[in-house]
């Protein structure tokens, strides 16, 4: 399995730490209720399909935004954690 | 006040010749990690000019100007080594000098055996002299640099130093035997 770092390029597994799911780049807002920050701290979904997820690339430190097939295993698109618009 | 020793990173492990390589250590004088904050990569870029006559390496790059090097290790981060550096406005500086293991890896079957540990190309063609990756070398997170047609440089932290011998040791020679039979 091989991921994009849009940092420095298209590495190997092993190079990577993976963070779950992109549930960090959702927080609610400070005063959007319990129901909203119950489910952003306990809460996660088990997705078979298409997910969008955080790897952290170890040795460059760079956090990526992923798209993957958690059914096939494919690997798609990957964009700067940071450039995604929240 | 107490007189201590300076012992470099691969003292005592270095030089040796492995498997038709030659492993030896990369005296780097003084090192100093340099990161720009936000907004001021260009404004340190030139101010490290001015100072080393280098600007921040860019991605996968390491230059050299005289003794003076400049190494990209990450995100927004450089290594300035072999060169003391003033003050640089707009920048998170700190003092590496000895915190890594610079290991020189050198003979004409050093890509066979880097090829045993480490998850990238790094043939000539895709890597060329003065190409850095931030990648693994075996277990251990790592720097590896194409200084020449047949040899390379290897970082990893001090602590890792015996380690990082050990499995470019254990390559060369398992690349070597491959020629025994
Ligand atoms: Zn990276």
């Amino acid at each position: 399995m091989r991921i994009n770092c849009p940092h420095c390029g298209t590495r190997d597994r092993r190079e990577f730490t993976w963070s779950g799911a992109d549930v960090a780049l959702n927080r609610p807002a400070p005063d959007a209720g319990e129901a909203a920050w119950d489910d952003y701290v306990h809460l996660r979904e088990n997705p078979a399909g298409a997910s969008r997820e955080l790897w952290y690339h170890d040795p460059c430190g760079t956090f990526a935004l992923v798209e993957r097939d958690t059914v096939t295993h494919l690997v798609g698109d990957a964009v700067l954690a940071e450039k995604v618009a929240r | 006040m107490a007189r201590l020793i300076a012992k470099s990173p691969l003292a005592g492990l270095v030089p040796v010749e492995v498997g038709g390589l030659t492993l030896s250590e990369v005296e780097t004088g003084p090192v100093t990690s340099v990161a720009p904050f936000k907004g001021k990569q260009t404004a340190v870029s030139k101010a490290l000019k001015a100072a080393v006559g280098l600007g921040m390496p860019k991605v996968g790059r390491m230059d050299r100007k005289g003794e003076a090097r400049a190494l990209w290790v990450g995100r927004g981060r450089a290594l300035v080594m072999g060169a003391a550096l003033p003050d640089l406005e707009g920048a998170a500086q700190t003092d590496q000098t000895g915190a890594n293991a610079v290991l020189r890896v050198e003979g004409p079957a050093v890509e066979a055996v880097l090829a045993r540990l480490v998850p990238l190309d790094l043939r000539a063609t895709a890597f060329p002299v003065g190409q850095t990756a931030r990648t693994m070398v075996a277990h251990m997170m790592a720097s590896v640099t194409r200084v020449g047609d047949a040899a390379f440089e290897v970082m990893v932290m001090r602590s890792m130093a015996q380690t990082l011998v050990h499995d470019i040791g254990g390559a060369a020679k398992a690349v070597a035997a491959r020629d025994l039979v």
